[in-house]
């Protein structure tokens, strides 16, 4: 278990986890040691502890997870909290209720936290307008998706330690990316060096105003870098032709055996998921030495875990307050 | 502020804690001392240092984090609390437990810690130590081998220091 900075006592009083942008330094590592507190849940004999009994947890996603959903079910369930699960596609949301409506009638049946996916990047910001519970930020649109980017550097500085100075590498799909975006807030806040690797096509609007390099050529910074982080094309989000073809951009842009030769012999390789084994990975890389794909699921668990402690910890605190 | 126990008597008080146990735990048993953060972490340390010559047995140690099992985790408070790891990497069904903490006043910590304790196994015996016991219980709880009985007024914090986190040895009352 590591033991890295323990950050002094700090008050959490955010009730809302929208994205890795609003937070400073001190808080992103805040979270990062209270997820530590649960790293060893999952190896317990009972996995369950108390503090969200009574509590209710709503997850809304209007957009497909496996990981996220499954991941935040989880760790709601662990810390005893009840769980609903809402999709769109089962919902009256088919039936043309707005999102604020659907929030505001499950609020009414007594929901603490909201954990929202949605494919409008603004949508949980809009929510914590509307509604009194905690909003939880799951992924919206091409904006931010915090507990993702928490989960990385939480791998990150399990295995290598402290982030400074590190030298990290965010290849493909930048530009339809809201990990990417997440990602480049917590690392370089943490105090790493990002560069981003990809097409020209598929680097965001006003990357230059983003506190990172840009590389169009993957093997110009392989061996310079300490984490790789692999996006998925996001195909489903693309429009136009970014790329001639699949096979050109997976040799340009492709984490291959023979590239990995040419890195750092501990490089960690990272892949939020879903992969899409033989384009930006190959799978001997994937499930390789360095791949630390597995440990960023397991280690989200802790993390969201963390967070909704946290939230709900604030919502507490703002009952005072009132 | 009134100095309760001072250095050198602190160090009395451990080995006085330490002789309770002996005389009432057979030498060849196994034990598992397990401290709840972050002063009775460093208690059980000491202890397992005193008792270490006596126990023939193995002796474990372990710290216990009870944030997440505080019964006020839901009302407002003045210091927000803060979840820390629980560092016990040895199984505990069926050992002798020896929960510690450094002052015993309402109780209700010791019900999280046996709460949190049992969510990792079923002890075959737990027994908790504490160096300083001040009154005011508010649970049915009593501490098995103790430092340090006294009546100190409600309204008054008794105040466990260790060389090892804070400046000295010794326990005040303010």
């Amino acid at each position: 278990m590591s033991t890295h900075s323990r950050t002094g006592k700090i008050q959490w009083t955010r009730k809302h986890l929208i994205g890795i942008n609003d937070l400073s330094r001190e808080e992103i590592e805040f979270i990062l040691d209270t997820a530590q507190g649960f790293e060893e849940f999952s190896t317990r004999s009972i996995k369950k502890a108390p503090p969200l009994r009574g509590k209710v947890v709503v997850n809304m996603f209007f957009e497909d997870s496996t990981r996220t959903r499954n991941s935040f079910t989880l760790a709601a369930s662990r810390l005893s909290a009840d769980v609903i699960e809402f999709t769109e596609k089962s919902s009256s949301v088919s039936k043309g209720e707005t999102l604020i409506d659907t929030a505001r009638n499950l609020e009414a049946m007594g929901v603490d936290i909201v954990v929202i996916r949605h494919s409008a990047g603004g949508a949980p910001k809009l929510l914590t307008r509307c509604i009194h519970a905690c909003v939880v930020n799951a992924g919206d649109g091409y904006h931010e998706h915090p507990t993702q980017a928490l989960l990385d550097v939480y791998t990150i500085r399990q295995v290598r330690g402290p982030l400074d100075g590190l030298r990290i590498g965010i290849v493909g799909d930048i530009a339809h990316s809201r990990v990417a975006r997440s990602d480049i807030y917590a690392m370089t806040k943490l105090g790493a060096e990002v560069t981003l690797v990809g097409p020209p096509t598929l680097m965001p609007a006003r990357v230059q105003e983003l506190p990172v390099k840009v590389s169009h050529r993957l093997d110009d910074v392989i061996e310079k870098l300490d984490v790789i982080n692999m996006l998925r094309i996001q195909f489903e989000r693309l429009g136009g032709n970014p790329f001639p073809s699949v096979r050109e951009y997976s040799r340009f842009f492709g984490l291959t055996v023979d590239r990995m030769k040419r890195a750092k012999p501990n490089m960690l390789v990272m892949h939020p998921g879903p992969m899409n084994r033989g384009v930006e990975i190959e799978s001997e890389v994937a499930d390789g030495p360095n791949s630390v794909i597995l440990r960023q699921v397991s280690n989200g668990l802790a993390v969201r875990m963390a967070v909704l402690f946290l939230v709900n910890q604030a919502a507490t605190q703002e009952t005072k307050e009132k | 502020m009134k100095i309760l126990i001072d250095k050198n008597q602190l160090n009395e008080k451990i080995k006085q804690i330490a002789g309770q146990i002996v005389s009432n735990i057979p030498a060849e048993t196994d034990i598992a001392i397990i401290g709840i953060r972050s002063r009775g972490e460093i208690l059980a340390q000491r202890l397992v240092k005193a008792l270490k010559t006596h126990f023939s047995g193995r002796i474990l140690n372990g710290t216990l984090d009870i944030t997440l099992y505080r019964d006020d985790l839901n009302e407002p408070k003045e210091v927000q609390p803060t979840v820390r790891s629980t560092e016990i990497d040895f199984d505990i069904t069926d050992k002798l437990i020896l929960l510690v903490d450094d002052v015993l006043h309402t109780g209700r910590s010791v019900r999280a810690a046996m709460d949190a304790l049992t969510d990792l196994g079923r002890p075959r015996l737990m027994r908790l130590a504490v160096l300083v016991d001040r009154g005011h219980h508010e649970y049915p709880i009593c501490a098995d081998y103790v430092g340090l009985k006294t009546d100190v007024d409600e309204s008054q914090v008794v105040q466990v220091n260790f060389i090892e986190i804070d400046k000295e040895d010794r326990v005040i009352v303010e």
